[in-house]
């Protein structure tokens, strides 16, 4: 008797978890199934026409592609050099425990204040245009945390007995730092830099005011122009457009694809890194 | 001259550590400079004693900030109400109950519940569960504080669920071993044993959680219909201090007043969620 009580107890637990699961499915299957319907080569390929009302959403796919690059570009070698910092120069003192602070509190910084920060910064002080180059800016800063972070995890995965024996041999300290320390860390590095670069891609209220634009029927023509980006079209085609019911359909495409971009480069990356872990573990 | 290459090198480092304090203390300092004409114009008494936010109001704007940061409270409210049960009792699932297996293939799912992005979550809010809520409550429209705090928790579930499992795993194997040998029963274990001393990560899960629901911005934007005014119960529409930057921002000409007032509620905003975040961190900090 007892058992059988502590199992339906235990099974509180269980539900919690299915709960979380059904809800998410649901939600997802609902996206799916509205928007398959207007999702085909076209859609993908061909600018909006009409007003919005018809066409495809390829300009917004573009600037999201390139916006996303600059974010990479940005975040990339910031990331990788604190993460050196952290892993091989830094000693416990003050200007470290700083230095981690700041990082875990960056983290924690909502994403419309990045965008405020990317006005204020970028626009009003440093008088750039808003436009792709802000925005990757200002995006790149918004995942710099998360850069750093998955950074030093992979640099500190490399057994500190590479590190000694380079050194034994008479290497210099940078020299090991190149050849020995990022070679094997780079897989770790990259995996994880593409996971916050898939988010970095799916955020809206960072370039609402930085450089993202309602409708621009061609692509942009350097880092300077305002740019389309796939989840500000949403937002616009949800929210902002004059008839939402007509465009409805096409929201929902986007949508879709906005999701299967994210899922196919966060899950590609998840499983890798899972793969990435056991050999890891091998050594 | 190699010991001085050396030496540039670890400068160079060292300034890459920096950025993230340099971006950090920026941030803060750009908001306050921005907000500060507001302040100077209107006081402190201007945003936080006043009970209206009417920027646009002919000839005489006023900027309480008190409607907003009631949305902000009553959908973060709402979004814990319901994803504090739900996680912690998914990461008990995870740590205690689920099989090796199991828990290899539901890991990864919460994580990609995590990439789903803001606007996606908003998007499924104006076209699922807004029409739903607004059929099962016979009103109108369903884009209110309830939904926004609902879609809220799909925000804050996957923090709460990996911080609050990674507690729990960090307990040692012999509290289990040793509560379940005197004859208590898992759930038991579980309730008085296992939580009770994972109670300083699960707090940390909820304080990140709710930082994440507090900063969170097209969710709310776009499915709590954006009224600023009193909230007077889950179902009346509300407007967060978020919604209200990102909804109002793009429109107002630069150095006008309803402009750096905007920045005034980003500071705000920025306070709230720097306060939450480190009372999490500083329980996770010392308990390492």
């Amino acid at each position: 008797m007892k058992q059988i009580v502590d199992e339906a107890f235990i099974s509180l637990f269980r539900i919690c978890a299915i709960i979380v699961i059904v809800i998410v499915g649901a939600l997802i299957l609902h996206l799916i199934k509205n928007g398959m319907a207007v999702v085909n080569w076209d859609f993908i390929s061909q600018p909006p026409t009409e007003g919005m009302t018809a066409g495809g959403i390829f300009p917004a796919l573009a600037g999201t592609t390139l916006v996303t690059i600059i974010t990479g570009l940005v975040a990339l070698p910031l990331g990788v050099g604190a993460a050196i910092f952290l892993t091989e120069y830094a000693s416990d003192n003050v200007l470290t425990r700083l230095v981690r602070l700041s990082i875990r509190n960056l983290s924690g910084v909502p994403s419309v204040v990045y965008g405020l920060f990317g006005l204020a910064l970028f626009v009003r002080g440093l008088h750039f245009t808003p436009g792709l180059l802000t925005a990757g800016l200002t995006l790149g800063l918004l995942i710099l945390p998360w850069a750093i972070t998955t950074a030093e995890q992979s640099i500190k995965a490399v057994p500190a007995s590479y590190r000694e024996g380079a050194l034994a041999l008479g290497c210099t300290k940078w020299f090991v730092i190149r050849t020995v320390v990022l070679p094997p860390a780079l897989p770790g590095i990259l995996t994880g830099l593409i996971l916050g670069l898939a988010r970095a891609s799916g955020e809206t209220a960072p370039i609402l005011f930085v450089g993202a634009s309602f409708f621009i029927p061609h692509l942009p023509r350097s880092i300077f122009d305002q740019f389309m980006a796939l989840p500000y079209h949403l937002y616009v085609l949800s929210t902002q457009h004059q008839d939402i019911q007509l465009v409805r359909p096409i929201a929902y495409g986007t949508a879709l694809v906005l999701l299967m971009l994210i899922m196919f480069f966060s899950g590609g990356v998840i499983y890798l890194r899972a793969r990435l872990r056991k050999k890891y573990q091998q050594w | 001259m190699g010991k001085f290459k050396e030496k540039l090198i670890e400068i160079f480092f060292t300034l890459c550590g920096l950025v993230a304090v340099v971006v950090l203390v920026g941030i803060f300092s750009l908001l306050v400079k921005e907000g500060f004409p507001a302040l100077k114009s209107l006081g402190f008494s201007g945003f936080f004693n006043g009970d209206l936010w009417r920027p646009d109001a002919f000839g005489k704007p006023t900027y309480g900030l008190w409607p907003a940061i009631q949305g902000t409270l009553i959908t973060t409210l709402i979004a814990m109400c319901i994803s504090i049960p739900l996680g912690v009792g998914t990461s008990v699932y995870l740590a205690y109950v689920a099989g090796n297996r199991t828990r290899e293939i539901l890991k990864p799912i919460f994580e990609l519940l995590a990439s789903i992005p803001s606007v996606v979550i908003g998007f499924l809010g104006l076209v699922a569960t807004g029409p739903l809520i607004a059929k099962l409550t016979g009103r109108s429209n369903g884009l209110n504080a309830l939904n926004g705090g609902i879609l809220l928790c799909l925000m804050s579930l996957p923090t709460i669920i990996s911080v609050s499992e990674d507690a729990l795993q960090a307990l040692p194997r012999d509290f289990w071993r040793g509560s379940l040998a005197l004859g208590a029963t898992r759930f038991r274990t579980v309730m008085r044993v296992m939580i009770p001393a994972a109670k300083g990560g699960i707090f940390a899960a909820v304080m990140l959680g709710m930082g994440r629901a507090v900063g969170e911005t097209m969710t709310v934007l776009m499915a709590t219909g954006n009224v600023s005014s009193f909230p007077d119960g889950i179902l009346s529409s509300v407007k967060t201090l978020t919604a209200t930057i990102a909804s109002e921002l793009g429109e107002v000409p630069f150095g006008s007043e309803h402009y750096h007032a905007l920045f005034v509620v980003g500071a705000t905003l920025f306070i709230f969620t720097f306060l939450i975040n480190l009372a999490g961190e500083l329980v996770l900090g010392s308990r390492k």
